[in-house]
């Protein structure tokens, strides 16, 4: 399944948070997008899972998603948004209740994807018993639990320490290994966005523009051993990034 | 000067190699230790001084029964048997009254908060109806609802349907944007979104609204016994009052602290259950 985005622009008020964004996501690829603070790429993300409406411009679908996904287009966001009052397994199996799944074949699932995840010995826990990388680990495998397509990731790894960041990252470099999702992956985390992207969205401060689409042709399983290189590269996008990141922080809010 | 304080209290340390001293503590404070003694002790304190004061006619009779006569009117109250009807007419106005508030209020609450024309048409109504005195209404409820069981139940309920409205839809407008937007992006009904996010979200206030409901519900009891009432305790505090009988005054204040003590613990039971995911 692809992913087009064409000609996106939006408003908050008066504020134009996005101008003219168009770029696809094609099968089994990582895109990252990442820009200043309040470039509007969490906004941006959210108009490609359909949970906003653009002013101007669509997001297009082309080709079926496989027959067996229950949710295409699946979140991972940043706060986890995990049911404390439900335990690990009962937060997997919230989304597949409503797609007729229980019973056996529910348990069959969640055993899955919780093996795939590390997270066997865990089913029983509430979130508050869990650290923030064992939480966003619930929070994917409730997404593969649905098979999705396409995950959209909300900055996923900014909520954690930056250990745990790294551990998360190998994991996701394993799971893409092995099952080949993609992705669009918002982040601020340049060494993340290097880490896990074949393409990279570099957006420029309000009103998000595409600033450059650096590609990155290096296998993602390789990466972690290459990451002199990754450095020159993560160095660049900075250098096209740093004035407006600067410029970004001096700014007084006034968009909620 | 501070200064000269600073040297003297550097040169004040024992011995001539003990230039170190241990770093003074000021943290702590502000910290609450779990005292649980303490409760039963400050009550069993208040009763045998006031015993005491009856004893000697500090306190004289007129004034305040001792807690000894009360409990001779208690006991006086279950020997005749009198207590379990009193105690079983309350209960039955409490539990009814309090619980068709609850559910309405519940219910509507939950209107309130999830459609835009509940909270538009129906929010200031409840805010103009609920700082209303129920007892005030007590005679247009006998007239619409009959001087039996009905006109009580009917303050009880209304008493307790208001707070019980305004603490649900406050839960529900509390209930984490984020879950809701996670349910959405995951394709869940409209369905599955209340009664699995919203609800179990808003119950922490739905919860602590009980709490306060309930306690209205006993104050309202009273006022809805007033008025052709046989029985209850409320009837019995009010018959004791009008006759100045003091200790059975007292015995029925006390029977109704302990329906609020029980109902309380209750409640809490309920909360470590329904809230035990909460840190």
């Amino acid at each position: 399944m692809k992913i087009t985005l064409d000609s996106i622009s939006h408003h908050y008020g008066s504020t134009e948070v996005l101008n003219d964004i168009s770029f696809s996501l094609s099968d089994g690829e990582i895109v990252c997008i990442v820009g200043p603070s309040g470039c509007g790429k969490s906004t941006l993300l959210r108009f490609i899972g359909g949970l906003e409406r653009p002013d101007r411009g669509q997001v297009l679908l082309a080709g079926r998603p496989p027959a067996d996904s229950l949710n295409p287009l699946t979140y991972i966001f940043q706060d986890f948004a995990l049911l404390p009052w439900r335990t690990v397994e009962g937060n997997v199996s919230l989304v597949l209740e409503d797609h007729g799944i229980r019973g056996d074949k529910a348990r069959a699932i969640i055993d899955d994807v919780l093996a795939r995840t590390k997270l066997s010995d865990f089913r029983t826990a509430l979130p508050r018993q869990l650290s923030g990388g064992m939480k966003q680990r619930v929070a994917i495998a409730r997404a593969l639990s649905v098979k999705p397509a396409v995950m959209l990731m909300d900055e996923p790894l900014s909520a954690l320490d930056s250990q745990t960041r790294e551990l998360l990252m190998d994991d996701l470099v394993d799971l893409w290994t092995r099952e080949r999702f993609s992705a669009c992956y918002v982040t601020h985390n340049l060494a993340e966005a290097v880490r896990l992207g074949h393409r990279i969205i570099v957006l420029s401060r309000r009103p998000g523009r595409i600033r450059e689409i650096v590609e990155i042709d290096m296998p993602l399983a390789e990466r972690v051993d290459r990451l002199a290189e990754l450095e020159t590269m993560q160095r660049r996008i900075w250098e096209l990034m740093r004035e407006e990141a600067r410029a970004a922080d001096m700014e007084i809010s006034d968009v909620a | 000067m501070s200064h000269e304080v600073v040297q003297e209290r550097a040169a004040a340390p024992v011995g001539a190699e003990a230039a170190a001293t241990q770093v003074p503590f000021r943290g702590g404070g502000f910290r609450h230790r779990p005292l649980g003694l303490v409760s039963p002790l400050v009550f069993i304190t208040i009763i045998l001084l006031w015993e005491l004061g009856s004893r000697t006619g500090f306190i004289s009779d007129i004034a305040l029964p001792a807690p000894s006569q009360a409990l001779a009117a208690l006991v006086d109250l279950v020997k005749t048997g009198m207590l379990w009807k009193h105690l079983e007419a309350s209960l039955f106005r409490l539990v009814v009254g309090w619980t068709l508030g609850s559910l309405l209020g519940v219910a509507v609450g939950l209107f309130i908060g999830l459609f835009s024309l509940a909270r538009a048409g129906l929010l200031p109504l409840v805010s103009a109806l609920f700082p209303i005195p129920k007892i005030a209404l007590l005679p247009l409820f006998i007239i619409w609802f009959g001087i039996g069981e009905g006109s009580k139940v009917a303050t009880i309920l209304f008493g307790t349907f208001f707070p019980t409205v305004i603490a649900t839809y406050g839960g529900v407008d509390n209930v984490d944007r984020n879950l809701i937007r996670m349910g959405q992006s995951f394709g869940l009904s409209w369905l599955s979104i209340v009664r699995k996010i919203i609800l179990p979200g808003a119950m922490p206030a739905i919860l602590s609204g009980f709490r306060i409901s309930s306690s209205i519900a006993i104050v309202l009891l009273v006022a809805a016994e007033m008025i052709g009432a046989e029985y209850g305790i409320g009837a019995y505090v009010l018959m004791a009052g009008a006759l100045f009988a003091t200790d059975q005054l007292i015995a029925g204040v006390a029977l109704l602290s302990a329906l609020g003590l029980i109902i309380g613990w209750l409640i809490g039971r309920a909360e470590r259950y329904f809230l035990s995911w909460r840190t």
